[in-house]
């Protein structure tokens, strides 16, 4: 019956197709399969992609191409004198999408931010386990139960947080995928027809595109929500071909298959710059590549052994050699489209001679290190290996003996945060929601240098952590600003990382699409794209 | 043939437990954590990574897990994959039909061209058709089926535009999803012009996925035709002055087909394991990516019981050889 009941669901978008003959469809060569459609459970950015992205909002946006936030669902808000109480008041007349199996009765109100963020946070919600095994693990990675005190509803349209401590981050912490606002009429529906998995497999959003299909690893089919609140798209379908291969992508966009695609292998640039049937756009990464000394294992505790040896690695070989020229040298551990870059920090110039001298001044000789090089490509770091044999070459000039090691990539992530561990880790970073603190606290502070944190140098800097958390409760962005870049001078002239490169993002795509903006935290979104005839 | 059926079956057991403790195996002896994977560069504090660890009941012994893992197969219940939440077996039953129309299609090349080939070559020994479809053989058996793909993609999509690039129907057809075999739907869907985009779809991954197969079965059937051709019988047969279509098509052909037969039915766990890279080249939606993308992220439930159910599948096809052979040699019906 079910299964019927989906084919019915299917002919019936088929009909209602066939009626716009002449509609526009936009083909998106997305890069891997979504997870599941609902945003909260799920971490990567191709599965908000195909789900938060087209079909959701959230009570904040990010500013379309920027990593400031502005209003979404919440039409504006307060904030408390101590930082702690955010009111939010609620666009009016805002429609839930309309489906086969469900017409919302109600627009979108209080209800459904105080479920949204409730079934994450609280064991007892039913809609908490509603799949066997899901759980919520940006929300928790976010901090998110240790920071809401609670969610409230004053009324219909207004809606109050209280938060644990004041964090100013909070405003682009909900405007995070994982912070998309479901239906909770339409979750009401399910579990009373007892079908509570489909809130993961048919969704219903707010968002600017409905959902009408998704063949696994294959194809997915959405539609213009000619209901959407916001500027309504101006395609009328949205299909993303599923292929997970750079390769064939770019054939596929050769051959007219579809308009756009993402991360392009780094040999194809040049060749896409020279077709005049396709147009590139690039834009600097939200993200770094770097490599983190153990900090607290002699020598690499003294500061100044760890400049020499900055010193003695050609940065600009690496950004040629590994990332094709598609990157920019990194002097900042956060990267240059971030609020808050501090630009006047010089980087340690490029100095086999001065690095060899202040070795010696600092009684290292005979040195041996190990470097660890990650076994997987990520956007920040294409090829790690090739990286550290740059690196080991450098070093040898230096007198400095590198030996290489690998590890399977879930063992690396785990072996290179165990204190004592031996050797220097290439790894990276992409930020979540473009916020400074999202790259410091996590990487460099004294809170995160222990088990089950991310600081991979073990570097905790006392000042250096004051002024990351008097920024998280200072509300004002200009003093905020200051803070940071007064934390970057630290961290530059203490040296836990030698900061590689911050890689470029390529988004090729053919002539006829116009109105596509790249955004800074790398997701991929539509409403505003249009086809040329 | 129905005992021998039976006695066939009943060997499966035994084999069939064994390939649970395989399949239960292998995707734990490989170093990484699922955990630790969806965590990625954030890491996660040990209290949480204990308590999600204990909730996917990866905290039991391994022993334990195992007779978990047999005790809910034996009531059905294959698991849900750690990153889909999702049945394992809705999403086999989902990816699977396209594997099969993929793989019989390109079988369906493979012997057709085959076994043409190699009964050729073998009649013709040493001339240069023999010589020259022997060394293609050998060349399309080494053949590292991704470059292969993609070579064939640039060639003709890209620079000819006969085929489509990937995927298995034009994105402007769209209807439900009937038998899950492209090539029915798109007849059942009466959509002028869908059936011939299934076609097209199919040609490029079909071919890549028999380079291999197809030289495997050329070789064996013209290895095969020579011994037989020297047999005695062949050459009484000769002797009694049948025409010679009629001896290699009678007597040599159908004797060689038992070694070729099986040679064939191998063929299928070679077809699983080109379908992994065909798939992924050509976006296909099967099986063989399913698998590889569930082995990367540490997918236990996806990887053990996917391995069951594709193992599963290859003695099914081994069984269905062994029953074909009692078909063409009544010796081995009776044993």
């Amino acid at each position: 019956m079910k299964y019927l009941s989906r084919s019915m669901i299917a002919v019936s978008a088929l009909a209602m197709m066939a009626v716009a003959a002449e509609a526009k469809t936009f083909v998106y060569c997305s890069e891997a399969s979504p997870e599941g459609f609902d945003p909260a459970p799920y971490t990567s950015g191709g599965t908000f992609d195909a789900s938060a992205h087209p079909m959701y909002n959230r009570l904040t946006e990010f500013k379309k191409g920027t990593t400031e936030v502005e209003p979404g669902l919440a039409e504006s808000w307060d904030v408390s004198e101590d930082g702690t109480v955010y009111t939010f008041k609620l666009r009016k007349g805002v429609k839930f999408h309309t489906s086969e199996t469900f017409t919302p009765t109600r627009d979108f109100n209080a209800d459904d931010v105080i479920f949204s963020f409730d079934r994450q946070g609280n064991a007892e919600n039913p809609w908490h386990q509603y799949v066997a095994g899901i759980t919520y693990e940006y929300y928790t990675s976010m901090d998110m139960p240790n920071l809401v005190q609670s969610v409230e509803k004053i009324d219909d349209y207004t809606v109050k947080f209280t938060l644990k401590q004041p964090e100013a981050p909070f405003l682009a912490n909900i405007a995070m995928p994982f912070s998309s606002i479901v239906s909770k009429e339409y979750a009401d529906t399910l579990e009373k027809a007892g079908t509570m998995e489909d809130l993961n497999n048919l969704p219903i959003g707010t968002g600017p595109f409905k959902f009408v299909a998704y063949q696994k690893d294959a194809v997915i089919r959405y539609q213009k929500n000619a209901d959407y609140w916001g500027t309504a798209p101006l395609i009328d379908d949205l299909v993303f071909a599923i292929t997970p291969d750079a390769a064939v992508r770019l054939q596929k966009l050769k051959a007219n298959e579809c308009h756009l695609m993402p991360y392009p292998a780094p040999a194809d640039i040049d060749a896409i710059k020279a077709d005049s049937n396709l147009t590139l756009q690039e834009q600097a990464g939200l993200n770094v590549g770097y490599l983190a000394y153990n900090t607290t294992m002699a020598p690499f505790d003294n500061p100044k052994v760890r400049k020499a040896l900055n010193m003695a690695i050609n940065k600009q070989s690496i950004v040629d050699a590994v990332f094709q020229g598609a990157a920019v040298p990194a002097k900042n551990p956060i990267p240059p489209t971030m609020w808050s870059y501090n630009d006047t920090i010089a980087d340690d110039a490029y100095d086999p001679e001065a690095a060899k001298k202040m070795l010696e001044e600092e009684g290292v000789k005979d040195l041996s290190m190990k470097i660890w090089a990650m076994p997987v490509q990520r956007p920040y770091m294409p090829n790690a290996r090739r990286t550290a044999e740059l690196m080991q070459e450098d070093l040898s000039k230096v007198g400095v003996k590198v030996e290489i090691i690998s590890y399977e990539w879930g063992e690396y992530l785990a072996k290179s945060m165990e204190a004592g561990r031996d050797g220097a880790v290439i790894l990276g970073w992409t930020g979540d929601n473009g916020d400074p603190d999202n790259f410091l606290s996590v990487l460099l502070s004294c809170d995160s240098a222990g088990e089950g944190g991310a600081n991979r140098a073990f570097w905790c800097n006392e000042a250096f952590s004051k002024l990351l958390k008097d920024a998280k409760v200072t509300a004002d962005p200009a003093a905020r600003t200051k803070l940071y870049e007064e934390a970057q001078v630290i961290f530059k002239d203490q040296a836990p990382w030698y900061t590689i490169a911050h890689s470029t993002q390529y988004v090729p795509m053919s002539n006829k699409v116009s109105g596509f903006v790249m955004s800074p935290l790398g997701d991929f979104t539509f409403e505003s794209v249009d086809l040329a005839e | 043939m129905i005992r021998l059926f039976f006695a066939k079956l009943l060997y499966l057991v035994p084999t069939f437990l064994g390939i649970t403790i395989i399949a239960f195996s292998f995707v734990r002896i490989l170093p990484g954590d699922p955990v630790l994977l969806m965590a990625g560069e954030r890491g996660v504090t040990p209290e949480r990574h204990a308590q999600l660890t204990a909730q996917l009941g990866y905290d039991k012994s391994v022993v334990l897990q195992y007779f978990d893992f047999l005790g809910r197969l034996f009531q059905g219940d294959l698991g849900n994959s750690l990153v889909t939440k999702k049945p394992v077996l809705t999403e086999f039953l989902a990816l699977f039909p396209a594997t099969v129309e993929l793989g019989l299609f390109a079988i369906m090349i493979a012997t057709l061209i085959g076994v043409p080939v190699g009964v050729l070559a073998a009649i013709k020994r040493g001339s240069w058709f023999d010589q020259v479809s022997m060394t293609t053989a050998l060349v399309g058996f080494s053949m590292p089926i991704f470059w292969w793909g993609l070579l064939l993609i640039i060639f003709f999509s890209g620079i000819l535009g006969w085929t489509p690039v990937s995927g298995r129907i034009s994105l402007m057809y769209y209807f439900p999803n009937v038998t899950g075999l492209m090539l029915i739907d798109s007849l059942l869907s009466g959509q002028k012009g869908a059936f011939a985009s299934a076609i097209s779809h199919l040609i490029l991954p079909s071919v890549v996925l028999a380079t291999i197969p197809l030289a495997v079965i050329a070789r064996q059937t013209r290895s095969a035709m020579l011994e037989v051709m020297g047999e005695d019988y062949v050459r009484t047969a000769r002797a009694k002055g049948m025409p010679n279509y009629r001896v290699i098509g009678i007597h040599a052909l159908r004797n060689a087909m038992i070694p070729v037969i099986t040679t064939i039915g191998l063929q299928v766990g070679v077809l699983m394991a080109g379908a992994i890279l065909t798939e992924t080249i050509f976006s296909w939606p099967g099986i063989g990516k399913w698998m590889i993308d569930s082995i990367s992220r540490r997918d236990y439930p996806v990887v053990q019981s996917g391995l069951l159910l594709i193992a599963g599948l290859v003695m099914l096809v081994n069984l269905l050889v062994d029953l074909t052979y009692g078909i063409i040699n009544p010796r081995i019906r009776a044993t």
